[in-house]
């Protein structure tokens, strides 16, 4: 039930995530979700993608190191403390989340975070465990 | 193989006797035919017969980088222009460069020293060469082309550059010895694997690499890369080019072949013999050049040397590899830093290969900052910004800890540090001192 998304080291300058997010653009990559971790130097650009083999392949012949990441796509549902809801459970069954982002799109009414645990396989047993859904790779491609 | 048996394996009377009566002409050829080494022996208040031996070596005055600048271009030659058959030029970073003059006697020597070298690297006559190195101006590849004529090596004329056709060329006709720089090897690499070529799988089983200072962790990595064993080669156009001394498969350290270039060690700041296996600066005496023969002159390269017999056979005695050079040293806060110490460093932090520039700036009023600039690569990229800046800092603890100054780390992208397929521009000085 992981899905993939693409981490890339960007240099702090002008111009640099345009250059990115255009040469995927060019190449009919259409991006889902995207969270930017920063520094005063460097950035790590990370995104969800519809084809993620395919754009971590032009992001590498074009010069960027690029890896796949699993990470763990929820739906939440769209209301005060729906998030807290499950940030509780995680929280009780002490699950580290590494860094957490939202979707562009909504698949309902409830919305879309991807979450990077520390331990992803432990993570999403626990998520199971209390029948929060998890979204596969098969329906994010289809969002 | 022992190309030359009666030299390289001279018992040390004998060897000493032959330096002696080189010295000897040396000195009288040079006090005859150059006026400005007559006048710098005379300053020294001595003549050619107070040369009586190698042993009055320390008697003679150095000669330096400065001398040839200031002669520029023909000066310092004691052979007659005529009688020079080739010229070589090395650019330098100020002023005038350096040229000297080979007469048809020097190339053969140079051919010589240079057989002796692929020799001590493990080539026999009949094995195919690639010279890498440039051809020109240059000595690289004229040198290592005379000395693999002299051998009877079969010789592919590359020069630098055109990485894909070396490549080609290596995969279609199975060269066994490579020559060339260690970065540009290591370079070479890279694109093998972009072009689908596996480097474990290429037909260089030797390599004799040099021209810029590398580290022992850098042999390491070139020859688990390409599976071939790294010798290094050394030399300086002043001396001959490459040829002056190269290390044999035992690796313990370079013989240099002293019945024709007399090697001392001395403390740089003193002038005086540093101890025996302790680090100086290396001063070379050509002993038997007709062009441009220098006395005891000054290479700037730090090196340590040993006068033991080589488990190989051979007796001359062993240069290590360079330990830095006494001008693309760089000074920071006083402190001596070395670009090959920030290189092992790197090869030590696994994964990292070793693309780096060092960049010293100094702030008005300040002091001065030495930064390391990192390339990225995949094996050490993460998706976590904790995960690089563990990176950032270990590489600077360590840095700190083996260099002794304060050191920032920048990581950048891929490709971004400039590279050249000849010498890597590892240091940029930003001071205006």
């Amino acid at each position: 039930m992981k899905i993939t998304q693409i981490s890339v080291f960007l240099e702090n300058r002008k111009g640099r995530l345009y250059e990115v997010c255009s040469l995927l653009g060019k190449n009919k990559i259409n991006i889902r979700a995207l969270s930017i971790g920063e520094t005063d130097e460097f950035g790590i650009l990370r995104i969800v993608v519809d084809k993620p083999e395919e754009a971590v392949k032009i992001l590498k012949s074009n010069g960027l190191v690029a890896n796949l990441t699993d990470i763990v796509a929820l739906e939440i549902t769209d209301k005060p403390g729906g998030l807290a809801g499950i940030l509780k459970i995680l929280s009780e069954n002490s699950i580290n989340i590494e860094y957490m982002y939202g979707f562009i799109e909504k698949a309902s009414d409830n919305a879309i975070l991807v979450f990077r645990f520390e331990d992803t396989d432990r993570a999403i047993e626990i998520l199971k465990k209390n029948k929060i859904k998890v979204i596969g790779k098969a329906e994010i491609a289809n969002l | 193989m022992i190309w030359n048996k009666k030299i390289e394996c001279a018992n040390q009377r004998d060897l000493k006797n032959i330096q002696s009566e080189r010295l000897k002409k040396t000195v009288d050829y040079v006090y005859k035919n150059s006026e400005i080494f007559k006048k710098k022996i005379q300053s020294k208040g001595v003549t050619p017969k107070d040369i009586k031996s190698i042993d009055d070596l320390e008697k003679l005055p150095f000669t330096t980088k400065e001398d040839l600048r200031d002669s520029y271009p023909f000066k310092l030659f004691s052979s007659p222009l005529k009688k020079i058959a080739e010229i070589h030029v090395s650019s330098g970073t100020t002023g005038n460069p350096t040229v000297v003059g080979y007469t048809k006697e020097d190339i053969k020597l140079w051919g010589e020293v240079m057989a002796r070298a692929l020799g001590c690297a493990g080539a026999k006559p009949g094995d195919m060469i690639q010279i890498a190195y440039g051809y020109g101006l240059f000595t690289g590849g004229l040198g290592f082309h005379y000395g693999s004529m002299t051998m009877g090596l079969t010789i592919l004329p590359c020069s630098s550059g055109q990485t894909k056709r070396q490549l080609k060329l290596m995969n279609d006709f199975k060269p066994k010895i490579l020559a060339c720089t260690p970065s540009y090897c290591l370079y070479m690499a890279d694109e093998a694997r972009e072009i689908g070529l596996d480097p474990k799988k290429s037909s260089w089983e030797i390599g004799s690499f040099g021209a810029e200072p590398w580290s022992e962790s850098m042999r390491v990595e070139i020859e688990e890369t390409w599976d071939m064993q790294a010798t290094d080669v050394y030399g300086l156009s002043e001396i001959t080019g490459p040829g002056v001394a190269h290390e044999c498969d035992k690796k313990m350290g370079l013989h240099i072949f002293s019945d024709v270039f007399y090697p001392e060690v001395i403390n740089q700041k003193t002038g005086k013999a540093a101890k025996n296996g302790e680090d100086g600066e290396l001063v070379i005496t050509t002993l038997t050049k007709q062009g441009i023969p220098l006395l005891r002159y000054r290479t700037r390269d730090i090196v340590s040397i040993t006068t033991e017999t080589c488990s190989c056979g051979r007796t001359s005695p062993r240069i290590s590899k360079i330990k830095g050079r006494t001008d693309d040293m760089i000074i920071v806060r006083g402190i001596n830093v070395f670009p090959s110490q920030i290189e092992h460093v790197l090869l030590n932090i696994e994964g990292t290969q070793p693309h780096y520039q060092l960049v010293v700036d100094r702030k008005a009023g300040e002091l001065d900052e030495l930064e390391v600039v990192v390339e990225v690569e995949e094996k050490i990229f993460s998706d976590e910004i904790k995960k690089l800046r563990a990176l950032e800092e270990k590489i600077k603890k360590e840095m700190e800890s083996v260099l002794g100054v304060f050191v920032k780390v920048k990581l950048v992208e891929p490709k971004t540090i400039e590279r050249s397929e000849g010498k890597a521009k590892r240091v940029i000085d930003k001071r205006t001192v």
